[in-house]
């Protein structure tokens, strides 16, 4: 049976200190300033790293490319890698779990699967664009050169008495390019220093606006930011950089850096569908490629869009009064609430299941291509709903999965 | 196939096309450049197809591009780290001023002069490794070999391009004479004494990669903290480049002594006729090799004193390593440092003021990066259970240059006589049996993912290929 796999596991980016010859290079090409070293060893931030590769091919020595799959709880810090001098052999906890999952017939299956069991994260998306899709920009400006950016509005999108309180935040971009396609991110550095006297490191926001700019004409994005009050852990903590984004006033200035992402992009041929799934701040890059669309909405084209978009309440969901706005016949939108007052909580995979149906049927479309976002803890539900929903339906999900990865058609983002 | 863009005669990221007489005036330096590669490029190669990286921009994407390429058809360009606006100048007595974008008079004779000196060791080293390739390893190894030189290429290169841009006239004398002199020339050699040594057989190439090659990482770093912002772009791009020299050298020593380790192993022996006789290079034979291009290239940072260094420092053209990174007023005025001296036979410490040691200051910087990778050389020793341990000699051993000019010290730091002294340089300095021997070793390996007996195989090959990839094809 399909049973629930609810392990977080990380591929976890290491370099190996045998090899490594600490001539800084890594360090110079992140974008986001998730390696740092002392005298001993370079290391690479579990938390900071979000796999952009960037750093790869400019090492020297291979050393960087380094991956070992644990358990998110137990990621190697950077304190117990400055001690290393080699590198830990691929670990047991998280393979267990994994062959636990296969067992279960759950979504780790395909992931122990492989032969050195390292891949896990990205194996479970596409790492490569729609065929369709329009080349990014990546790295343009980078946190040695970034770009000075204008607030020119800060919204709150949620109701002022939910305690959720994210906001819908729009930077000008004056005359200089930062060319941007649906789907990328930013990186925003937060002004200050982090306790250890280094410069904060960059924090990455996905894109909420179209190519041709929140105001369409206009060289300005917007962003949907959650001000994080509580960490994962649900202890409370206020957040460096949402705070700093969700207090910004008109007229104030955002050091930026990027465009990042050069996968979860959207297809460009006019019959392509969408399938979106996401959690609270995850609709950002779902309503860049919406509104995309609406705003080309051509005669004849057939390509439909599906929502399923969670959120806790009706009133801490983004963009829940616009989204109503939509047409129906433009798209399918499904709402998720899990703590709606008197009802039983539904998340996104329970809703995706009571339209198994009509997600069966684009599952069957080789035009169809899918994207989640929002936060990590909701890949595994997505995942095992589509798994459900295409074995109910005679897709066998077995060959279906590796299918919509190798045609770039399956994209995760969760953070 | 290869989406270099060939089209541009010199790939460049400082619009060259809007400067004319800049374009027309490189144009012509750089038929002089490739016939100066033919002449003294790496012997034999003009017609491999070389799997090369070249940088075809700045960022992350664009400057490791990979193809395989013939080396006259190397795209060396002129590229520059992206400029960070309003950069302030961040030391010496300028600091807080814009940094320059052009040379003010003041600095001119100077910047010129460490421009030249940079570019110089550029072409030296070409110059110096132009027979390798004949007595490769392996076809890796071939490949590393012509992938530092083409970069030795482009970073003469790119100090051409900062003599023509701001300096005029004599820039563009510079320039020339930047192709005309050589390495170990009698009449008109190379501009420092270590560039005009030999690079006579492999081991040495990877000890001058290691320890030479570091030297320019930290000439590199220092410049690129320069408040002449074109310099500092300049170097702090090439730094990027350089790295990879200094992995040839740092991996290449670590897998001849891997091997050497392995064959001691199988042998049980540590007797050197024994292993020499295995075909491998005794331990004793590689720390002599390390002695040697050890005190060699420290020499490169010039007097531990210097009226020079302090100017440059003061005046902003030539920062400390990670100058950014230290928590000082980065003025030092009345700061000291500590140097070495020789008294009444002993050596002693002694305080200056700092900024008159500025050239000691990056030497004691150099010499703790450098002490890191023999302690990770060691390490492989370890793990092959042998208890030897290499180790660098004292800073002070075998120098030609500064306090020590004259002195003679022993590798533990004992100053000794020179009846000691040449009774024990056959143990300290590579004797030329020593070099005879390596020498015999040479011999070409070409087959892929073959490798000499005397070195291991790398632990990956280059770009995530294979080992045995076709590094190199020859047509
Ligand atoms: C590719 C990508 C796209 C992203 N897009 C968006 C986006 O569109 N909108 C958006 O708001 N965020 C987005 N994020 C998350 C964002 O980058 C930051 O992590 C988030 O804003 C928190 O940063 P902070 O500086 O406020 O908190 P920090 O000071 O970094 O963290 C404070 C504490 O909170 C925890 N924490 C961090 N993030 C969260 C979270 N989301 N929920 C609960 N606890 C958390 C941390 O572990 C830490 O313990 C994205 C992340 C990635 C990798
Ligand atoms: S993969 Fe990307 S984010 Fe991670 S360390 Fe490398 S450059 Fe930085
Ligand atoms: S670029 Fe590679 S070799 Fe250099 S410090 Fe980083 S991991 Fe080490």
């Amino acid at each position: 049976m399909n049973g629930p796999v609810s392990i977080e596991v990380l591929k976890q980016h290491l370099i190996d200190p045998e090899i490594c010859i600490r001539c800084n290079t890594c360090e110079e090409t992140c974008p986001i300033d998730a390696i740092t070293h002392d005298d001993n060893n370079y290391v690479v931030r579990a938390d900071v790293c979000n796999g952009c590769m960037a750093c790869v091919s400019p090492c020297p020595t291979g050393a960087i490319d380094n991956w070992r799959t644990v358990l998110r709880a137990e990621a190697y810090s950077i304190d117990e890698q400055f001690t290393w001098d080699v590198l830990p052999a691929q670990g047991t906890t998280a393979d267990d779990a994994l062959r636990a999952g296969q067992a279960e017939g759950g979504v780790g299956a395909q992931a122990a699967a492989e032969p050195a069991g390292i891949e896990v994260d990205t194996v479970r998306g596409s790492t490569v664009p729609p065929w369709s899709a329009a080349k990014p920009y990546v790295n343009l400006y980078t946190h040695k050169a970034p770009l000075r950016a204008t607030v020119v509005g800060n919204y709150r999108l949620t109701e002022a008495a939910t305690e959720s309180d994210i906001h819908h935040i729009v930077l000008d971009f004056g005359t200089t390019p930062f060319p941007v396609l649906e789907g990328q991110s930013l990186g925003i550095l937060p002004p200050g220093t982090a306790p250890d006297g280094r410069a904060h490191h960059a924090r990455q926001y996905s894109i909420a606006s179209p190519r041709d700019g929140e105001r369409k004409g206009y060289n300005n994005i917007s962003l949907t930011v959650k001000r994080v009050t509580q960490d994962y852990q649900g202890k409370r903590v206020d957040g460096v950089c949402s705070n700093y984004l969700c207090d910004l006033k008109k007229g104030d200035t955002v050091e930026v850096i990027g465009p990042f992402g050069n996968t979860f992009l959207m297809p460009n041929h006019a019959d392509s569908h969408l399938l979106m799934i996401c959690t609270g701040t995850g609709s950002a890059p779902m309503r860049a490629m919406t509104e995309y669309r609406r705003r080309r909405r051509l005669k004849g084209a057939t390509g439909k869009l599906m929502l399923f978009f969670g959120a806790r309440t009706q009133e801490e969901l983004p963009y829940f009064g616009p989204l109503l706005n939509l047409p129906k016949d433009f798209i399918d939108t499904n709402f998720a609430f899990s703590r709606t007052p008197g009802q039983p909580k539904r998340y996104v995979q329970d809703v995706m299941r009571e339209r198994a149906a009509d997600v069966a049927q684009l599952l069957r479309d080789d035009s169809t291509y899918i994207y989640v976002c929002g936060l990590k803890g909701m890949e595994d539900g997505v995942l095992q709903a589509l798994q459900a929903i295409a074995d109910q339906h005679g897709l066998a999900w077995e060959t279906l999965w590796p299918k919509l990865k190798r045609d770039g058609r399956l994209h995760l983002e969760t953070y | 196939m290869s989406s270099i863009n060939y089209s541009e005669k010199i790939p460049n990221n400082v619009n060259l096309a809007d400067d004319r007489t800049l374009q027309r005036a490189l144009e012509q330096w750089q038929p002089n450049f490739l016939s100066w590669w033919g002449d003294m490029g790496p012997e034999g190669s003009h017609g491999y197809d070389v799997y090369l990286r070249t940088a075809v921009s700045v960022d992350a994407g664009g400057w490791a591009h990979f193809d395989h390429v013939k080396m006259p058809d190397y795209r060396w360009g002129i590229f520059l780290t992206p400029g960070q606006e309003d950069r302030k100048i961040h030391f010496g007595e300028h600091k807080g001023e814009a940094a320059w974008q052009e040379v003010p008079g003041e600095h001119r004779a100077n910047l010129r002069r460490i421009i030249v000196t940079q570019g110089d060791t550029e072409p030296a080293s070409v110059e110096q490794q132009r027979h390798l390739g004949l007595t490769a390893p392996s076809m890796y190894d071939l490949r590393n070999l012509f992938q530092v030189n083409v970069e030795e290429g482009r970073h003469l290169w790119a100090m051409v391009y900062l003599l023509h841009r701001y300096f005029g006239r004599d820039g563009r004398e510079e320039a020339e004479a930047l192709l005309e002199r050589r390495s170990g020339d009698a009449d008109n050699p190379r501009i420092l004494g270590a560039f005009n040594e030999k690079t006579p057989d492999w081991l040495s190439f990877y000890m001058f990669t290691y320890f030479t090659d570091r030297d320019g990482k930290f000439q590199l770093s220092a410049l690129a903290e320069s408040g002449f912002d074109p310099l500092a772009r300049t170097t702090k791009f090439m730094l990027t480049e350089e790295a990879h020299h200094m992995f040839v050298g740092e991996s290449g020593v670590s897998r001849v002594i891997q091997r050497t380790a392995q064959v001691m192993n199988e042998l049980k022996t540590d007797d050197v006729s024994k292993i020499r006789a295995a075909g491998v290079i005794d331990l004793a034979t590689i720390q002599r090799y390390i002695n040697f291009h050890y005190s060699v290239t420290i020499d490169l940072f010039g007097a531990d004193q210097s009226s020079n260094a302090a100017t440059f420092y003061n005046s902003g053209l030539k920062g400390r390593y990670e100058e950014g990174k230290r928590d000082d007023d980065h003025q030092l005025n009345g700061q000291m440092y500590r140097l070495l001296d020789v008294q009444d036979g002993k050596l002693v410490e002694r305080e200056v003021p700092m900024l008159n040691a500025m050239n000691e200051v990056l030497r004691d910087d150099y010499i703790k990066d450098s002490v890191a990778g023999v302690g990770r050389w060691n390490k492989v020793l370890e793990k092959a259970g042998i208890d030897v341990r290499l180790t660098v000699p004292h800073k002070a051993f075998n120098r030609q240059i500064g306090t020590f000019a004259g002195v003679r010290v022993a590798p533990d730091g004992r100053v000794i006589s020179e009846a000691e002294w040449q009774a024990n340089q056959a143990k300290w300095l590579p004797t030329p049996e020593d070099r005879a021997y390596v020498a015999s070793l040479m011999g070409r390996v070409m087959e892929p993912g073959k490798f000499a007996n005397w070195i291991a195989p790398p632990a990956m090959g280059i770009n995530r290929q294979p080992v045995d990839f076709e590094y190199v094809r020859f047509n």
